[in-house]
C-alpha cells in the first residue's frame, strides 16, 4: 500500500522498484556472507510471482537464519582490541503509528526522518556528509522511502535513484553495499548489527569488491513495523 | 460470541464509532480518549458515514493462512467524508479494479471465523459505489 501510494503521488514505477533489487543483488553477489550471492535482472524481478500488488517475490527480502555481533567499548579502551576502531558519532530513534491509517502520509516514513534528524544533530553532520549507507530494504519500496527520509534525495525522488545508479557503488551515495536485506538476507534480530558491521568494514577499507573509495563516514538505518520505529546510527573511521 | 479481544471492538467494528477532538477537530478511528494530534482530552463520539474513497490499496496474492481461500483479494486504506481513515477489504468486484480514488460504500459483513469452532466475527467491508 505504501508502494502504490508512492506510485500514485510521485509517478514511481514497478521498474524503478525492480532496480532496487537488481542493484542490491549486484552488491550482494560480491559479498561472501550474503544468502543470495547471485545477480538478478529487471526482467526476472518483473516476472516473478506477485505477493501483494504491486510487489513481487523479488521485491521482497527473505526471512533468514543468521547472527551478528559487535564489540562496543569507550574509545580510549578500543586500542586494546584493534588498531583501527570505528566511532559511533550519532544515534537517533523515533516512532510513528503502526497503523498506516494513522500516519500523516502513507507514502512517507516520518519515523525514519525523525530518527535521522536526531542522529545528524548529535553527529553535527548532514545527509550531504554521508558517503555510504545501509538501509532497511525489507521490500524494494522501503529503500525508496528510506533514502528520501534520510535526506539523500528529495521527497518523492527516491524512485529513479537505483535505476540511475545514484545508490550503486560508484554513485553519489552507495546504499546497501552488503547486498542489503534483499540479497545479503534478513535474519530479523541480527539485521541491524549486520548493517553496522558492513559500515565498520567499509570505514576500515575492508569492503572488498564493493569498497566505497575513501569512505570515512557511513550511516546505518534499521526499522520495524513498516516504519513504526526507526533507528539511525552514524559511524566515523578513526 | 467471539473472544473478548474481538467483542471489545464492537463499537468500532459494528457501529463505525470514531472520536472527534473538540479542540482541533481531528477525527480518529477507532475512538480514543486522548487526541493523538493535540493531546486534548475532550473527544466526542461520532458515527462515520458508511462511505469513503480509496487512498491506497493492494491485492493480496499470498495471504495469511485463514484467508487462503479468498486470495486474490483487495485491501484498501479508505477515507470517510469525516476525515477518518480505516483499513478494509474491498469485495464484490474485480480486485484489480480497486485503485486510489475509487468511491466505496462500507457494508456490514462477515470478516472471519474464529478458532476451531468457527465462531463468526462481523465488521465492515468496502464495496464499490454503484
Ligand atoms: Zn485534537
Amino acid at each position: 500500500m505504501i508502494a502504490r501510494a508512492h506510485m500514485q503521488q510521485y509517478g514511481t514505477t514497478e521498474e524503478d522498484m525492480a532496480w532496487v533489487s537488481v542493484k542490491n543483488h549486484r552488491h550482494g553477489a560480491k559479498n561472501d556472507k550474503a544468502q543470495f550471492r547471485r545477480e538478478v535482472t529487471v526482467e526476472e524481478v518483473m516476472s516473478s510471482s506477485v505477493v501483494a500488488e504491486p510487489l513481487r517475490l523479488l521485491h521482497c527480502s527473505p526471512v533468514s537464519d543468521g547472527a551478528a555481533a559487535v564489540l562496543l567499548c569507550p574509545l580510549d579502551h578500543a586500542k586494546k582490541y584493534t588498531d583501527r576502531p570505528v566511532k559511533i558519532v550519532g544515534s537517533g530513534l523515533a516512532t510513528d503509528s503502526l497503523a498506516l491509517a494513522h500516519r500523516q502520509d502513507p507514502a512517507f516514513l516520518d519515523a525514519v526522518q525523525k530518527s535521522a534528524e536526531r542522529a545528524y544533530e548529535m553527529a553535527r553532520l548532514g545527509p550531504q556528509d554521508i558517503q555510504l549507507a545501509e538501509v532497511h530494504d525489507c521490500f524494494s519500496i522501503a529503500e525508496v522511502c528510506c533514502i528520501e527520509a534520510l535526506g539523500f534525495v528529495e521527497k518523492g525522488k527516491g524512485g529513479p535513484a537505483a535505476r540511475e545508479g545514484l545508490t550503486a557503488v560508484g554513485g553519489r551515495i552507495p546504499v546497501n553495499t552488503s547486498g542489503g536485506l534483499k540479497s545479503k538476507g534478513h535474519p530479523v534480530g541480527a539485521t541491524g548489527i549486520a548493517q553496522a558491521i558492513e559500515i565498520f568494514h567499509q570505514l576500515r577499507g575492508e569492503g572488498g569488491e564493493c569498497q566505497v573509495e575513501n569512505a570515512r563516514i557511513g550511516l546505518a538505518q534499521n526499522m520495524g513495523g513498516s516504519g513504526a520505529s526507526s533507528v539511525v546510527h552514524i559511524f566515523q573511521g578513526v | 460470541m467471539p473472544s473478548p479481544r474481538y467483542w471489545r471492538e464492537i463499537p468500532s467494528r459494528y457501529r463505525l464509532e470514531a472520536g472527534r477532538c473538540k479542540g482541533c477537530g481531528v477525527v480518529v478511528f477507532p475512538a480514543r480518549h486522548i487526541c493523538p494530534s493535540c493531546r486534548g482530552e475532550d473527544v466526542e463520539k461520532v458515527r462515520l458515514s458508511r462511505k469513503g474513497k480509496v487512498i491506497t490499496s493492494t491485492v493480496i496474492h499470498v495471504p495469511p493462512g485463514e484467508f487462503l481461500m479468498e486470495a486474490p483479494y483487495a485491501i484498501a486504506l479508505v477515507q470517510t467524508p469525516e476525515g477518518a481513515r480505516l483499513m478494509t477489504q474491498v469485495v464484490d468486484c474485480d480486485p484489480s479494479s480497486v485503485l486510489p480514488g475509487m468511491e466505496v460504500n462500507l457494508e456490514f459483513r462477515l470478516i472471519r471465523k474464529e478458532g476451531q469452532g468457527g465462531i463468526l466475527c462481523y465488521g465492515h467491508k468496502a464495496v464499490p459505489t454503484p
